[in-house]
């Protein structure tokens, strides 16, 4: 965040229903006083979010051979908000051969954030001549 | 053919899954597992988003990560699984019929049976929003479908009527992938959603959330192109002056789910007023003796959490009917909703049982209250149990646990309401 004066940012605190309006006042991003809370996570969650917000990114990849198009992803750890959308124009770029393990890592540096992008779904690869879902299911 | 079995459970969504291998874990050894979908996991497979599990497993996963985790001790276990399996219906003693496509028609018959169907999405029909019939209007669960399993972005200019949590995910997911959501409509003043996902899913986009609004009018020939938003007041009334175009080729709806109970229907079950499921007993049985419900075609949760827990008391309730070894109590306790609430699951007391000290009840408000006492009377109006609360909202499901030993002996009734903080109030 590029605040070079004072500065008052409001956050709204995710960690309750009652979403308090957590007032964070700075000057040259060094935050000066914390209001609006109701609870000391209300402070934790405002401090975080204006010095350096981050977010699991899910989404999904094309799967090759795979019994579908798409394995869900993950990033294995939260991203910073900022690179989200370098993130996704990465991703979509990104194919992965099937079958696909949950966990198995699909990038492994992820916009340059050093973090992994990993499956969340296993992917067996396409049975399209023997496709027979109760047979193999039924042990 | 008629294949007997101990225990057929309807649906592998979270709650099936959850309630197949509870059922196993209480000592029976035949359960069959019906799902019309290709693969296990329900609606949790397209739900790619984090925000799972940390009730249940205390770690935050998303929903194809916490369905894999019953999906594969159910493949490991002696479950017997049925994928692309319709069931067509069931009768009162039991009896399933059910299709698909290797084996034809099939016919089950099942000891005890539990009902885990989940719920579908109202649709634009339900809200009976004027204009012409083109193509683009979707509900927001189907939308999901299309981006997440098929690979389909179903279009660029995004409208989205409801802030319901499945339309706040959708948002993000479709300003994700490069389409311009240009609002998020509810008509009621708050949102029915999380904070979390107000914050994470539309003012990380910039996306506007606009209360006690809604779509008026839908324009389109073939492709639908724009739509009529207006403002309502308290009272729901149209403001047409606020009325306003906006040009969109894409209408999600994210405006309610229905528990899917067509089954349950036939077979004789009626619906109860509120959580739209069949009324059910602290062991999620319905009136019919040896079929439970739960999951969403019960009640529709929020949190997934929530249903593997309802669906392993119904499974651990299935079993002790197969094996015959519950107390009916003398008389059963009936309990009711009063102000403030719309409804409490379970609907009575039915069982008795030395072993259990905590009876947990779910329950949603009818509107959100800060700093109240969820009060628990018997018929008598005496008050038995009080659970503060410094927030409620109808959009998070509230849980209490009532000890059994503060149940009075002989009562028949016991009225959940809800009750300001320093108040006290008699009941009514």
């Amino acid at each position: 965040m590029e605040n070079n004066d004072a500065n008052e940012n409001t956050i709204v605190c995710v960690n309750c229903p009652r979403g308090c309006r957590v007032r964070v006042q700075s000057q040259n991003g060094e935050i000066t006083n914390i209001t609006g809370y109701q609870c000391d996570l209300g402070i934790d969650y405002a401090r975080e979010e204006f010095k350096n917000p981050t977010r699991i990114l899910p989404t999904t990849v094309r799967v090759k051979g795979g019994e579908l198009e798409l394995v869900p992803v993950k990033t294995a750890r939260p991203i910073p908000k900022a690179s989200i959308g370098e993130a996704m124009q990465e991703l979509a770029g990104v194919r992965v051969q099937a079958p696909v393990k949950r966990g198995q890592v699909v990038v492994e540096d992820i916009a340059g954030t050093g973090i992994e992008v990993v499956a969340t779904r296993s992917i067996a690869l396409s049975q399209k001549e023997n496709n027979t879902g109760n047979k193999k299911e039924t042990g | 053919m008629m294949r007997e079995h101990q225990l057929v459970i309807i649906g592998a969504g979270p709650a099936g899954l959850a309630a197949a291998l509870e059922a196993e874990k209480a000592g029976l050894e035949d359960i069959v597992l019906l799902e019309r979908d290709e693969y296990l996991g329900g609606i949790l497979q397209q739900c790619i988003h984090n925000g799972f599990g940390l009730n249940y497993f205390g770690e935050e996963l998303t929903g194809p990560e916490y369905a894999e985790r019953f999906i594969d001790d159910v493949r490991e276990s002696s479950v017997k699984i049925r994928l692309k399996t319709m069931v067509l219906n069931i009768s009162p003693d039991k009896k399933i019929t059910a299709i698909n496509e290797e084996e034809g028609m099939i016919f089950l018959k099942a000891q005890a049976i539990i009902l885990a169907m989940g719920c579908r999405e109202r649709t634009r029909e339900a809200l009976k929003i004027p204009g012409t019939r083109p193509a683009g209007i979707l509900t927001a669960g189907t939308a999901q479908r299309f981006i997440n399993i098929e690979g389909y972005l179903p279009g660029r200019e995004v409208v989205i009527l409801g802030s319901g949590d499945i339309g706040l995910i959708m948002a993000r997911r479709m300003a994700l992938e490069g389409a311009e959501v240009k609002g998020v409509l509810e008509i009621m003043p708050y949102s029915s959603g999380l904070v979390r996902n107000k914050v994470q899913c539309l003012d990380d986009f910039g996306i506007p959330l606009k209360l006690q609004h809604t779509v008026d009018y839908i324009y389109g020939k073939q492709r639908l192109e724009a739509v009529d938003v207006i403002q309502v007041d308290d009272n729901f009334n149209r403001l047409t002056e606020t009325k306003e175009r906006i040009e969109c080729d894409t209408l999600l709806l994210s405006v309610g789910l229905i528990p899917e109970n067509e089954l349950s229907q036939d077979m004789g079950l009626k619906l109860a007023d509120g959580s739209g499921g069949p009324p059910v007993n602290e062991l999620r049985e319905t009136e019919i003796p040896g079929v439970y419900a739960c999951g969403n075609v019960l009640q529709v949760h929020d949190l997934v959490d929530y249903v593997s827990e309802e669906a392993e008391v119904a499974a651990r309730g299935a079993a002790n009917f197969i094996k015959d070894s519950l107390k009916k109590r003398e008389k059963e306790i009936i309990i009711e909703p009063g102000r403030g609430i719309n409804f409490v699951i379970p609907h009575k007391i039915s069982y008795q049982d030395e072993s259990r000290k905590l009876i947990r009840h779910f329950l949603r408000v009818d509107e959100p209250r800060e700093n109240i006492k969820i009060v628990i009377r018997d018929e008598a109006g005496s008050q038995i149990a009080r659970f503060g609360r410094e927030i409620v909202t109808p959009g998070e499901m509230e849980t209490v646990k009532l000890p059994e030993s503060l149940i009075p002996e002989g009562t028949g009734k016991l009225e959940f309401s809800i009750e300001a903080e320093g108040v006290e109030e008699n009941g009514k």
